[in-house]
């Protein structure tokens, strides 16, 4: 089960250090921006969505066809997160917004139900084969050498487009007019729209800013993953994981947690294969217990 | 023996249930009632079991089915083991099945102890989490568990004490006893005193604990056996399908299970069972014209959550109380008039 000598033989190697360095980097950019999401939708609107996994495999479905139909990738990722944010404003109209501030039940039967819903349409509309979009021709060029290890430029264009999106999305929370609009409207909605400020319109904004974040990070996984309906649901576990590891509704907290886990998961499947995944749960249920608020929580969960 | 004097009429309705259902099985030459049946007392076990959580004890847990997999594959994998069923030779079955419980409840005390504690929506994502770990070792634990293809070659079933569970008739019989025994157990449950402190831990957790009651493990137990209900209905499957597969232990599964209890009733003990054989009547009738059955389940259940906001037995309750109370004020009005 445990491959010590593997493990201690990789990390003493530069190249191979190098390699598993950035390929966890990648995995833990694609799901800081899914968690990012879940976080910023929790923090504001109270609700779980469950359904986000959809929008980050509908975001990587859109971005395949539009680099089909065109050929250009940065226009793929604008259409993946451009077409998430649509659909997450139809979810959020037409569904999820009728079941704010009712009980769990509810919301996760209604995310269950968009979740069929989408998965089955996905497959009407793709087929349910896996599909591969491939490294785009932006980036075929020649792998950066670094210390002995290859590192793939599209791998590079990854981690900063996803470091960029968070700080822009940590800005507009935090410091923009919308951002303290939609902060106090989570505080006490009836005084904002007393004020005059029509308050389920930004909740509706808000949840395509969240669900956009999955879709720019389906569009950024469709070149190195391979798509398939159904392929929300695992991103969308791990990425609760991070929110619970990094504590619920902080950003930097989703980032700290997010590159823990690709860590784990890139130098782990090295080490100790088949025991990824419960290295991943292993350190979820040690923060819980010891820090049920999450390492850079402050929120309560008791 | 109070126990017996206190719930005389549940325990004649559950064997006037249990006769029911022999005749049925025995009446019919068909097959099809039987296997139809078989699978409702495996999800129905499922369903009324993590009712138990969310509509008695307001624990909204997204990972039950869990519990049900695991149930089924310990069950499963101690049969499949050739040491364990030459070993015990005619008690193989009976100790496979009290194994397989016991294994369940061991497991879910492990899940409950991290899980309980925390609030609804943490709660909700983190039996979700747990559920995914335990489909990910199932899926990738091949050598043991046969991966994704499932627990193949079917599961002996030496004879005991002259039952023969490879026997259709023998199997059916032994099925809905154990079906009525674990839905008698669960009725005890929430007509005890404790399953009133289960209710009044759902309404007001802190009021609960004023009281003087231990919310934490209050909820611990009704987790543990909740789990362990469920792991009888997955060792029921595992006998019907004589196999398990891993998609028990698959996310949809659970959410299945919790739209059968919406879909049924939240409020009504039996809520769960009329949703579970709702729900699997509903499927076949879809997948008789489609095969695109999960749009027109996901729809349903948009349709059910958002437009009627209450399972059928729900509203079958609400209609029955609202006549009493008519009937009532009628009766007011007529004796002030005299």
């Amino acid at each position: 089960m445990f491959e010590i000598d593997a493990l201690m033989t990789c990390l003493s190697t530069p190249a191979c250090l190098v390699n598993q360095t950035t390929s966890g980097l990648i995995i833990g950019m694609l799901l800081f921006l899914v968690a990012s999401g879940v976080t910023l939708i929790f923090g504001v609107l109270h609700v779980i969505n469950f359904a986000h996994g959809s929008f980050y495999m509908l975001g990587a479905y859109f971005a395949f066809t539009v680099y089909q139909l065109t050929g250009s990738y940065f226009l793929a990722a604008a259409a993946g997160a451009v077409g998430a944010a649509i659909a997450g404003i139809v979810f959020e109209r037409l569904i999820i917004s009728r079941v704010y501030g009712q009980n769990v039940l509810m919301q996760l039967l209604v995310c269950y139900a968009f979740i069929l819903i989408v998965d089955d349409a996905v497959k009407i509309l793709w087929g349910a084969e896996y599909l591969a979009m491939g490294i785009p021709a932006e980036f075929r060029l020649p792998p950066y050498r670094i210390a002995g290890g290859f590192v793939p430029p599209f791998y590079l264009f990854l981690v900063a487009m996803a470091v960029i999106i968070g700080l822009g999305s940590l800005y507009v929370v935090t410091k923009t007019r919308f951002g303290k609009i939609v902060r106090a409207a989570a505080h006490n909605a009836s005084m904002v729209s007393a004020l005059g400020i029509r308050v389920p319109v930004y909740f509706a904004l808000l949840f395509a800013l969240g669900c956009a974040l999955a879709g720019v990070a389906g569009a950024l996984a469709a070149p190195v993953r391979s798509l398939t309906p159904g392929m929300g649901l695992g991103i969308l576990v791990e990425s609760f994981i991070v929110t619970v590891i990094g504590g619920m509704g902080s950003i930097p907290g989703a980032f700290l947690a997010a590159i823990l886990l690709g860590l784990t998961r890139s130098i782990g499947s090295v080490g100790f294969p088949l025991f990824v995944d419960g290295a991943m749960f292993m350190m979820m249920a040690l923060v819980l217990i010891f820090r049920p608020t999450g390492l850079l929580g402050q929120g309560t969960l008791r | 023996m109070t126990l017996l004097r206190e719930f005389r009429r549940d325990i004649a309705i559950a064997v006037v249930a249990f006769l029911v259902l022999l005749a049925i099985g025995f009446g019919v030459e068909s097959p099809w009632p039987r296997d139809f049946l078989t699978s409702i007392f495996a999800f129905g076990l499922l369903a009324m079991s993590l009712n138990l959580l969310i509509g008695y004890t307001g624990l909204v847990s997204f990972g039950h089915a869990a519990f049900f997999a695991f149930g089924g594959y310990v069950f499963g994998l101690l049969l499949q083991w050739e040491g364990f069923t030459s070993a015990l030779g005619g008690g193989a079955v009976p100790l496979a099945f009290v194994a397989a419980v016991v294994g369940t409840a061991l497991y879910s005390l492990v899940i409950g102890a991290i899980c309980v504690r925390l609030t609804e929506i943490y709660f909700a994502f983190l039996t979700l989490a747990f559920q995914m770990f335990l489909y990910s070792v199932i899926l990738s634990w091949v050598g043991l568990t046969g991966g994704d293809q499932g627990l193949m070659g079917g599961i002996p079933r030496p004879p005991f004490l002259g039952i023969d569970l490879g026997d259709p008739y023998h199997r059916y019989t032994a099925c809905a006893l154990v079906f009525v025994v674990c839905v008698l157990i669960m009725r005890i449950v929430t007509e005890s005193p404790f399953g009133y402190t289960l209710r009044m831990v759902r309404d007001n957790a802190q009021r609960a604990a004023f009281l003087g009651v231990n919310v934490t493990r209050v909820k611990l137990i009704c987790f543990v056996v909740a789990g362990s209900i469920a792991g009888v209905g997955g060792v029921i499957l595992a006998l019907f399908t004589s196999g398990a597969y891993p998609e028990w232990a698959f996310w949809a599964q659970s959410g299945e299970a919790i739209f059968m209890i919406m879909l049924g009733g939240l409020n009504v003990f039996v809520g769960p069972l009329v949703g579970a054989v709702a729900l699997r009547v509903l499927n076949d009738v879809v997948q008789m014209y489609t095969s695109h059955t999960e749009i027109v389940i996901g729809l349903v259940i948009l349709f059910v959550v958002l437009g009627l906001r209450r399972g059928l037995l729900d509203f079958a309750r609400d209609w029955w109380v609202d006549r009493q109370q008519a009937r009532l004020a009628a009766a007011n009005r007529e004796g002030e008039e005299r």
